[in-house]
């Protein structure tokens, strides 16, 4: 990220509702997004990322804070003033007008000349592949299609911020990964800013070029997706995004760990007492009963095709997931010993 | 034994087609027969005279005293004023109903439902009470003529007795025929398509003219239906309002039935006045086809 950032968010706070029933969703925000930058803010419902993005688009105000876009402070300034277009999640296409008109209605309302508008609404409809539906009707498209028509009408008047909210939560799983191709290709062909809210940890990793983790209204973490699955600092990025197993220990001096029955792991930690440490399920591999850190009881083994995923019981009580990839080998019995091998540059140290 | 299919259809149709045919057709045929009868002496219809279309004739021409046949206006601008004051009326209820149809819209539901109860609650007093009613609030020593007379710069101003005392009573009355249909649009009406529109670059004015109100459109047709189609045929608010001086179709052909007992002319205006309806009906159906294309 250089200098000059798309959207510059900065201490932004937001509340629902007055006096003792005020619900503050966001709590004293602050984000840089970059010029042409996919930025994905993710998290559970009710985090605020869905919140930010309409104050972003205009529809909200904030309460305190400043947002700029592309350098120019619009914290108070309406929805239709601002360069930047949403992707509402419900597409919210007007039923009323067919698909051309649909994706003309930004520039119809910038006073553009007839012809000239013809000439974008076809560029923009070539670029989700929707030029031969000019003439229908929104309520005449499949789910898929009005979803490109909703990117069509937003990139039409090309924004200088795209704005698209879980865009892609109404298709189902085989569309959804196509249209997560697209969109990243779409990105790339526009040049614009993407800002994609969603709750899809999948989602926000395939497509993200940095992602923000929300939750009660905080970003917890900030960074690009190998980061964010890799070296998550809190419990909550690091539960919410994928599958992780999360251990209970305690800091010992002299950069030890100990985790339950004297089992104790050289690492440094720079943390004294109770820590959570956490490993991928594909990151802990395993070995012969004793060779391991710690030995484990398997529960049960479920074949995913590319990987088999054990659950097992540790001695300690409590679950860990393994995904082993190296499917060819001879099946484990529910019941028998293994070792579990934790390395320790995939082990994490959280905060709680 | 076992009926045919379609005789078992024809048998379970006849008690509509009975109602119908008992209730609306027949009295519109009979309506429309004695529309071409003479008036006779104290019952309005001569049953024994020869049907002719004279009582159509006479809303265009009279006869002189000579006997030659002259043009006699007086009818067909009553006509026209009906007309023109049933779409004042629709004007003024769309201009009042609309903003209160979308604000409703947007309350929540218990505020709803009480503002759905205040609109519907004068239905519940007799249309003649809730005219007399305006009676009392235009007269000139009534509140409003008072206040309004206190204000005006161009002097004491009469509300009561002429066209604009009528259009209020109208508009009164009709209000509630605007405002349900408008609400049932708005209440279905999807407000992030207005966010969209924002959006989009389109200013408040500019997104409720090229989004709400078109999608609107059905309900405000219905709307104005159900407001202008009564209107037309209104009679009681032009009598008790307008003070018997400003005529609609709806008062004439009161007056044919009543004090003129001339029943055969009373048919043949209702008949014009019935004509006149389907004529708006099914142009604003073709309208509405049209659009949908």
């Amino acid at each position: 990220m250089s200098g000059s950032s798309a959207v510059s968010i900065r201490n932004i706070s937001k509340s629902f509702g007055r006096g003792a029933s005020a619900v503050r969703v966001l709590d004293d925000v602050s984000v840089e997004i970059g010029e042409r930058e996919f930025f994905t803010l993710l998290g559970p419902s009710g985090c605020g990322k869905t919140t930010l993005l309409r104050l972003i688009a205009g529809f909200e105000l904030a309460d305190r804070g400043v947002i700029a876009i592309g350098g120019q402070d619009l914290t108070q300034t309406p929805p239709f003033r601002r360069p930047v277009n949403t992707v509402f999640q419900s597409y919210a296409l007007f039923p009323h007008l067919t698909v051309e008109q649909n994706v003309g209605f930004a520039l119809e309302e910038q006073g553009m000349a007839r012809d000239k508008i013809r000439s974008r609404v076809g560029e923009a409809l070539e670029m989700v592949r929707m030029h031969s539906f000019a003439r229908r009707r929104p309520s005449e498209l499949s789910g898929g299609q009005q979803q490109r028509v909703a990117l069509a009408r937003a990139l039409a008047p090309r924004p200088q911020v795209l704005l698209l909210d879980e865009p892609l939560s109404a298709l189902d799983l085989k569309l959804r990964k196509e249209m997560q191709i697209e969109l990243k290709q779409l990105q790339a062909e526009a040049g614009i800013t993407f800002l994609f809210v969603t709750h899809d940890q999948e989602e926000a990793l395939t497509l993200s070029d940095r992602v923000a983790v929300m939750q009660g209204g905080h970003i917890l973490q900030m960074g690009p997706p190998r980061e964010i699955y890799e070296a998550p600092t809190h419990r909550f990025v690091a539960d919410f995004i994928g599958d992780i197993n999360l251990l209970e220990a305690e800091a010992l001096p002299g950069d030890q760990l100990r985790i339950g029955q004297g089992v104790t792991l050289p690492m440094a930690h720079g943390k004294a007492g109770a820590v959570t440490l956490a490993i991928r399920p594909e990151r802990a591999r395993l070995t012969a009963p004793g060779a391991g850190t710690l030995d484990a009881t398997l529960i049960h083994s479920a074949y995913l095709g590319t990987a088999l995923l054990h659950k097992l019981e540790l001695p300690g009580g409590g679950t860990f997931l393994l995904r082993q990839s190296e499917v060819a080998q001879t099946p484990l019995e529910s019941g028998s010993r293994v070792g579990l091998a934790l390395p320790a540059d995939a082990l994490r140290v959280l905060d709680q | 034994m076992s009926a045919s299919p379609t005789l078992r259809r024809l048998g379970l149709l006849t008690p509509a087609l009975a109602t119908i045919g008992l209730l609306v057709g027949v009295p519109l045929l009979l309506m429309f027969w004695i529309s071409l009868l003479q008036k006779g002496g104290t019952s309005g219809v001569d049953w024994a005279s020869v049907p002719s279309g004279a009582n159509y004739l006479r809303l265009v021409w009279e006869e002189d005293f000579d006997g030659t046949m002259i043009v006699n206006t007086s009818y067909l601008l009553i006509l026209l004023r009906s007309v023109l004051q049933a779409a004042l009326t629709t004007g003024l209820c769309l201009l009042f109903g609309l903003p209160v149809a979308l604000w409703m819209a947007g309350l929540g539901r218990t505020q709803r439902d009480i503002m759905l109860l205040l609109i519907t609650i004068p239905f519940w007093t007799n249309l003649l009470v809730r005219n007399y009613a305006w009676l009392i609030i235009l007269r000139e020593d009534g509140l409003v003529a008072q206040t309004v007379n206190a204000v005006s710069p161009f002097g004491p101003v009469q509300l009561l007795y002429n066209d604009l005392a009528v259009a209020i009573g109208l508009t009164y009355s009709f209000l509630p025929f605007m405002i349900l249909p408008l609400y049932t649009v708005f209440e279905k009406f999807d407000w992030r398509l207005l966010e969209a529109a924002h959006d989009l670059g389109a200013t408040r004015a500019r997104a409720l003219r090229r989004v709400v109100l078109p999608i609107a459109g059905p309900g405000i047709l219905a709307g104005s239906l159900l407001v202008f189609i009564p209107c037309l045929g209104a009679f009681v608010t032009p009598a008790l309002l307008g003070g018997g001086k400003t005529l609609m179709l709806g008062n004439i052909i009161q007056m044919q039935f009543g004090a003129s007992r001339n029943w055969p002319f009373g048919a043949a205006l209702s008949v014009v006045l019935l004509a006149l309806m389907l004529i708006v009906m099914t142009s604003v159906a073709l309208l509405r086809n049209r659009r949908a294309k």
